[in-house]
């Protein structure tokens, strides 16, 4: 049994639930609900930070471009990006499809999230900034050129499912040897571990708040692993991280998605 | 109207210009100096424009864009008015950017340039300095370029919409210790507030309390520690900033 935080929809406060993965129920209340039963809305209350190429294998594949026009030399600090309120949403909510694109590239990825205000922290300290683990699905328009900010492509409305809980920190050994799988359709397409992260949990909350601030309930997106797949309307989008749970979202056409769930703020 | 948020005795209070002191909500009336200035509102979303104007592309080698260049910035990197930005020591070139900060006022998904106006809710100034030592050429610009903390001042007020004529005619200037060091106007803008408003909604949902940062003119100059930077646009006011070391 692992202690988590969620949202019940509806409710104003996340509340405090015993997760047991293998009978896949949350027990709160005192009542045991079959964690599919249940409809979640979005557990973070601060800003999502997303993090470009800390999978070894994702800059690898970039090769020798990192020494050409336009990048010129590999990067050498964290290289970050937002996922704006308008991308958040949660468990079983719909992925619009925008009606200028036939196919979205998903980015499973763990979400770290922080407890206190961090700023400045060291590696070997960075756990007492943690609050607990969550999952994302960092959804973004397919792109191959990473030279500007890629906002059009990165914060379409509900491109960001994330939870469906944060799984408090406690329950996990480490964060830095978490398979990370993704299936679509009920197919594995994506197997990865955060063993591979060019940066550790620890080196990257370092990196960042060397220069910047995180606040009690931002979270910091650990990277998207290569070979993230492509999908199209109506596949089912399944990541499983061990020891943090399941996030599962349909990419739905844009214009099927009701108001209320593209209008989420 | 014109409102400010400001510290005084110990709590948070809204405050309007009154006779050269400040009138805050209970009608109390307070000296100036005796407040600290948040950024007159919470921006929540916060869009910020590269190159958006032709001669400040230029003036960094760029072409003007095809398309707006845009970036987002975090809550961590505001400022209000008479606050302090750090420059870190290893910096050798650290430049303000005066510009106009748009306010969206309502919920908006494919706006139309024409119907824009009517979900800007009012006008601030913002300061989005940079540190070009920092730049690297993934997403550029980066966050560590331009999402330190307390690196973008922002207010004294929040203006609302009615009360700027035209939006896209206001002279901008920033004065460095004193001198005139840039000087422009909102009428040079690549993409004007209304194309600016069109095209984001065109991809994604605004919301009240986001806010665009629509770009800076020509005259970005380095600053260094202990100067004092007024950024001004017409009908807006004056927005004022130290630079401090950063140890």
């Amino acid at each position: 049994m692992k202690k988590v935080w969620f949202k019940p929809s509806g409710h104003r406060e996340a509340i405090v639930a015993s997760f047991d993965q293998a009978a896949s129920s949350l027990m709160y209340e005192g009542i045991r609900r079959n964690i599919e039963e249940l409809q979640y809305d979005t557990i973070v209350s601060g800003t999502v930070y997303g993090t470009l190429l800390n999978f070894k294998g994702a800059l690898a594949k970039m090769g020798e471009s990192t020494y050409q026009e336009p990048y010129n030399k590999p990067p050498q600090a964290p290289i970050l990006y937002i996922k704006p309120r308008n991308t958040l949403t949660s468990h079983h909510q719909p992925i619009p499809l925008p009606k200028d694109v036939d196919q979205l590239q998903i980015g499973p990825t763990l979400g770290v999230v922080i407890g206190r205000t961090a700023s400045r922290v060291k590696k070997h300290e960075a756990h007492h900034y943690i609050t607990g683990y969550t999952i994302a699905n960092d959804v973004t328009v397919p792109h191959d050129s990473v030279f500007r900010p890629a906002v059009k492509h990165r914060a379409r409305d509900g491109f960001c499912p994330i939870g469906p809980w944060i799984v408090e920190k406690e329950s996990l050994d480490s964060p830095d040897h978490l398979s990370i799988r993704a299936w679509v359709n009920g197919k594995l397409v994506l197997e990865n571990t955060t063993k591979n992260l060019l940066r550790s949990v620890g080196e990257l909350l370092e990196d960042v708040t060397e220069f910047m601030t995180l606040r009690k309930g931002d979270t910091l997106l650990v990277g998207v692993p290569e070979e993230a797949p492509l999908v199209k309307a109506n596949d089912v989008v399944r990541i499983h991280i061990d020891g943090v749970g399941l996030l599962e979202n349909t990419i739905i056409h844009e214009f099927e998605v009701s108001q209320k769930g593209s209008d989420r703020s | 109207m014109k409102r400010a948020r400001v510290v005084f005795a110990g709590a948070i209070h809204e405050a309007t210009p009154f006779d050269g002191k400040l009138r805050l909500s209970s009608g109390r009336l307070v000296k100036e100096d005796l407040v600290t200035w948040l950024p007159p509102f919470e921006p929540q979303t916060a869009f910020a424009l590269g190159l958006n104007y032709a001669d400040h592309a230029s003036e960094l080698s760029f072409n003007a864009p095809d398309e707006p260049l845009v970036f987002l910035k975090g809550p961590n990197t505001f400022v209000g008015h008479k606050g302090e930005t750090e420059r870190p020591e290893d910096v050798t070139f650290m430049h303000y950017e005066c510009e106009l900060a748009v306010i969206i006022g309502k919920t908006a998904r494919n706006v139309k340039k024409e119907d824009a106006y009517d979900y800007v809710a009012g006008y601030t100034i913002a300061n989005d300095y940079a540190f070009r030592d920092y730049l690297e050429n993934y997403y550029r610009p980066n966050l560590r370029v331009k999402n330190r903390d307390y690196c973008t001042p922002l207010g004294p007020w929040f203006v609302d919409r009615d009360d700027i004529k035209d939006p896209m005619d206001l002279k901008l200037r920033t004065y460095v210790n004193g001198e005139l060091t840039q000087e422009g106007s909102t009428k040079n803008m690549i993409f004007g507030i209304p194309q600016l408003i069109e095209y984001l909604s065109s991809f994604m949902t605004l919301s009240t309390g986001d806010v665009i940062l629509t770009g800076t003119p020509k005259g970005t100059v380095n600053v260094n520690v202990g100067d004092e930077v007024i950024t001004e646009i017409e009908g807006l006011g004056q927005l004022s900033n130290t630079i401090i070391n950063r140890t």
